[in-house]
């Protein structure tokens, strides 16, 4: 058995089975490929990455305008979009999970779903604790509405409870009225508290005092201008007040009522009774900190998450991933947190957001891994990789590596470099990302692979255009002689289109140049602008834009001209080119003169004989007065 | 612009097309179908738009597009239009062109038709041997002209099975879009930056007329023309630029105006306010150009004051020129707005038809707005 690594991040595992019987049979190899990331591949999650990184490349964009209070509500606003995100996400997976008729499919559904929600409810603490900020008073209330969002199922049993004929008589009705209690919903409470007195008569008088305690529960609200202390004592004297009710024995009839009232007290006991109802130690710590400690401070939360934890579970479990998550959370470990939360999950994308809009908020000191870049870039790194794996999303990745300050460059210089360029179309976005972000060796390079496939495919107008976008002299010289060649084979140019309006783009390559005066020219003898051609086959010549190889086709070129009745070309010309034939001859070493064939001399011959006389013709011509 | 939200369909979309409305309806177009690109499974999908969804407070519907259809596409979608009321003509990467029907009682989609070799490399006897892209389709019923990377123009008739006329070799670089001039000729652009004019009457194999820009010979990608005055034609090439050609004179473009910073992928008159154009680029902005001068109508004395309007006095007589062959448009208070509120990645596509705009992105995101001119 073996592997080799590829470039998407997929293991190719090779495995033969030998076979141990007489006939040496290859047994038949199976190849499993084995991806690393598969939540990349699935449809719903696609639109989380889209959608994030939308909110990503904003943040990043947003930079450093504001500062202070507006900074911070902007980070806030951005944590509230990333889990809005997830939560489109999540109600997404689970009507998928609702509809699908395939059983494993709709395991893998739900799976995702609350995988899905255990990040929201991580994000959202994390929001609360180290984006918000919130002080002492405001963070009670912050958890609460932490609490009330996530944990538990209320508002169906509650639903079940009204819609009932009779709701006081209904089973759930007394778990009703104790999960309000729990998350600290007193009106609602409240309202199904009065139900049961309206329907008992003789617990009236034990319902009205209860509703009282509830209706006078100090609460700190957001725009409440109450300092601390003033609420502490208010609270104080609450708490006394149900201690007094509950000591005089006012509930002692109503188990149900007697505990609400215990819990109202903040007794731990009471509260652990409904852990069926809270269903997580969170719960159970939120609940004690309302009704024992609601001005917590940040730093003392610690002690109850770990008191909670353990009363909660009572050693009859341990804690799992999420547990610990939260529990670092609560630490204030953001590290740890990040840690735990990496292992846990299976995918970059999570993390790799968290730690960047953590960072936002300066609260990761530059932890230098060792290998150089800090963690934020290690996971942005990460996650963008396996954006690239993809034979899709690898365009989200640029971003990322974009806002990755020291090995971001390189590492999407080589990504780039391996997405396959199926298309022009392709090849162009590809190219574009470079040519922004100044990559010009990738550029020369994909550039010239396309070059090279137009070639092969004998587009050779495609392939100019894509030697001038790389300005790629040395392609157009290729490009060039190619046409050349077909014009010495078969005595025409194929494209004329294509030379007849190089414009400026001739002047990438001295060939190119030729080329499109070399058309010149024979567009001038087709229009019998004699003279004109004449000058510019000489300048092609003297100027040395054309190549020695081509000069013996020139000088046949320029044998009609010669052989015209009137004299073309001056005597000064006629010298000219004859020095040229002498260069061309001349050049040729003394082996090519013996196997010069007799096309060859004879053509040489020609000129020569043509030359001379035209000369003559020239001189007389010069020498001759006019008139008379 | 208010309802302009983003729709996220996990799949990056290359084309946008509303489907047409019948010339008698009055109402705005509801159906739209994409294409997607650069996915192992490539899609054409119908969206309905306006039928579902809460009333918004003005008493018209909101609610976002509705997949109600879709199917495997072979290769990147390249170029599609609608073909008629229920028939949707698509262009391939492979260098096929397949016609798709949409079938409306069980909104559903099937293949009506496929010309499974229109575009290829050399030598079409190798089985699979260099598919070339067909880059661009434009139909007319019932004739379809599509292009494609090698250089060559097909004419096909619906329901033929052989292409009526093929144009080999039209073009020595890519052909990269092409559009109806008149009932028997195409534009088409290419990546030397040359537009060309053929004629189908013409049995020979060469453009009737060729233009090109000045300058540095940029590829243009996208052209179309105004809807009413035939001889006025835009096209966009890759640096952003937006050109205006008179086709019945000159071989330079018009008026260039420098747009986008980056491939400027799609541009559109607007089919019935023409005054209207709509380009969209590889930046990832969606362009609204407007040169609509309605003020003109006002007397003068309205004008005092305020702020000066740099108005084309419009003489009844010169009305009928349009405003985009004036030689400097910028002059004449054109308004340009970006109509894309948060730009990531590059828009690929957009349609306009009444008041609709629809537009896809390479952030897997489409775009809707029903109320443009509001």
């Amino acid at each position: 058995m073996c592997f080799a690594w590829a470039p998407g991040e997929m293991l190719v595992y090779e495995t033969l089975f030998p076979k141990e019987c007489a006939e040496k049979r290859p047994g038949c190899p199976n190849i499993v490929i084995v991806r690393n990331d598969l939540d990349v591949y699935s449809q719903t999650l696609r639109k989380l990455f889209n959608e994030s990184h939308g909110i990503f490349v904003g943040l990043q964009r947003s930079e450093e305008e504001l500062a202070g209070k507006s900074r911070k509500a902007q980070l806030v606003r951005v944590s509230k979009n990333y889990r809005s995100v997830i939560r489109a996400c999540m109600e997404e997976m689970h009507q998928l999970a609702i509809s699908t008729r395939d059983p494993e499919l709709q395991g893998q559904h739900s799976t995702q779903v609350s995988i899905l929600s255990a990040m929201e409810l991580i994000w959202n603490l994390c929001e609360i604790l180290f984006v918000e900020v919130a002080p002492a008073g405001h963070l009670l209330l912050h958890l609460l509405d932490w609490v009330r969002l996530h944990v538990c199922d209320v508002d169906s049993m509650v639903r079940e409870v009204l819609s009932s004929e009779n709701p006081s008589k209904h089973k759930d009705f007394w778990n009703a009225v104790d999960i309000f209690v729990l998350q600290g919903r007193m009106d609602d409470a409240r309202h199904l508290l009065s139900k049961e007195a309206s329907a008992n008569p003789t617990s009236m008088g034990m319902c009205k005092i209860l509703d009282d305690l509830m209706k006078k529960m100090p609460i700190l609200s957001i725009g409440n201008t109450q300092t601390l202390t003033e609420m502490e004592l208010k609270w104080q004297h609450w708490h006394e007040e149900c201690q007094r009710y509950l000591q005089d024995g006012t509930f002692a009839s109503n188990l149900h009522m007697e505990s609400i009232c215990k819990i109202l007290l903040g007794d731990e006991n009471a509260i652990l009774e409904k852990k069926e109802l809270m269903t997580s130690w969170y719960h159970f710590l939120v609940t004690r900190l309302v009704y024992s400690h609601p001005t917590v401070k940040p730093v003392e939360l610690r002690f109850y998450a770990q008191s909670s934890l353990d009363l909660f579970l009572g050693g009859e479990s341990s804690p799992e991933p999420l547990d610990s998550i939260l529990m670092a959370a609560f630490e204030f470990e953001i590290h740890q947190v990040i840690k735990e939360c990496s292992i846990a999950l299976s995918n970059w994308w999570f993390v790799a957001h968290l730690t960047d809009l953590l960072d936002h908020c300066k609260l990761l000191q530059s932890h230098n891994l060792y290998f150089g870049s800090n963690m934020r870039e290690f996971l942005l790194l990460e996650y963008a990789s396996g954006l690239f794996s993809h034979h899709s999303l690898w365009q989200l990745g640029v971003d990322y590596f974009d806002h990755c300050p020291e090995y971001g460059k390189v590492y999407l210089e080589l990504h780039i470099e391996r997405i396959p360029l199926n298309t022009e179309q392709k090849a162009l976005k590809v190219l574009r990302i470079c040519e922004q972000r100044q990559m010009h060796d990738q550029v020369r390079s994909i550039c010239k692979i396309m070059a090279m496939k137009a070639v092969r495919n004998n587009r050779l107008g495609s392939a100019l255009s894509w030697s001038i976008r790389a300005k790629d002299a040395a392609f157009a010289t290729l490009i060039s002689d190619r046409f050349l060649k077909d014009y010495c084979e078969k005595g025409s140019f194929s494209d004329l289109d294509l030379i007849d309006n190089l414009g400026p783009s001739m002047l990438l390559s001295d060939r190119l140049t030729f080329l499109g005066k070399y058309r010149e020219f024979h567009r001038l003898y087709g229009e019998k602008r004699f003279s004109e051609a004449a000058k510019l086959l000489l300048m092609l010549m003297t100027a040395h834009i054309a190549p020695c190889s081509f000069w013996m086709t020139l000088l046949t070129d320029a044998l009609p001209l010669l052989e015209q009745k009137e004299v073309i070309f001056s005597a000064e010309q006629t010298y000219e080119l004859m020095r040229c034939l002498e260069d061309l001859t001349a050049g040729k070493t003394d082996n090519q003169k013996l196997q010069v064939d007799d096309i060859e001399t004879t053509k040489v011959e020609i000129l020569r004989l043509a030359l001379a006389r035209n000369l003559a013709r020239a001189i007389v011509k010069e020498g001759t007065l006019e008139g008379s | 612009m208010e309802d302009f939200s983003a729709k996220f369909v996990s799949q990056k979309i290359s084309k946008t097309r509303w489907r047409p409305v019948p010339a008698a309806a009055l109402q705005p177009p509801e159906l739209f179908a994409t294409g997607s690109w650069d996915n192992e499974e490539n899609k054409i999908s119908v969206w309905s738009v306006g039928d579902f969804g809460s009333l918004g407070p003005n008493g018209e519907y909101q609610g976002e597009p509705q997949l109600l259809c879709d199917i495997r596409h072979h290769g990147d979608v390249m170029d599609m239009q609608f073909f008629d009321q229920e028939r949707i003509v698509a262009a391939s990467s492979t260098g096929s062109v397949t016609v798709f029907r949409h079938h409306q009682n069980n909104q559903t989609l099937s293949v009506n038709q496929r010309w499974e070799r229109a575009h290829y490399h050399v030598d079409p006897d190798i089985p699979f041997y260099g598919g070339a892209s067909c880059t661009g389709v434009i139909c007319n019923n019932p004739e379809i002209v599509t292009v494609g990377e090698d250089g060559r123009i097909n004419l096909f008739r619906a329901d033929h099975r052989e292409a009526v006329r093929t144009i080999e070799n039209a073009d020595s670089s890519t052909l990269h879009a092409v559009t109806f001039l008149r009932t028997t000729e195409i534009l088409t652009v290419n990546s030397i930056g040359q537009l060309k004019i053929w004629d189908f009457r013409q049995q020979r194999n060469e453009p009737s007329q060729i233009f090109s820009l000045t300058g540095d010979r940029i590829p243009l990608h996208c052209v179309d023309r105004h809807p009413n005055q035939q001889h006025i034609v835009a096209t966009g090439g890759q640096d952003g630029m937006l050109s205006i050609w008179d086709v019945r004179q000159g071989s330079m473009p018009v008026s260039l105006l420098n747009a986008h910073e980056a491939e400027m992928w799609e541009v559109h008159f607007h089919p019935s306010n023409p005054d209207h154009l709509f380009t969209c680029s590889e930046d990832g902005s969606l362009w609204h150009w407007d040169t609509s001068t309605d003020v003109s109508e006002k007397p003068s004395f309205f004008h005092q004051g305020g702020r000066s309007t740099t108005l084309l006095s419009h003489t009844a007589n010169q009305s009928v020129i349009s405003a985009w062959l004036s030689n400097n448009p910028t002059k004449d208070r054109m308004e340009i707005t970006n109509l894309v509120p948060n730009q990531t990645l590059s828009v690929n596509s957009l349609d306009v038809l009444g008041p609709c705009l629809v537009c896809g992105t390479d952030a897997e995101a489409i775009y809707v707005n029903r109320h443009l001119f509001a």
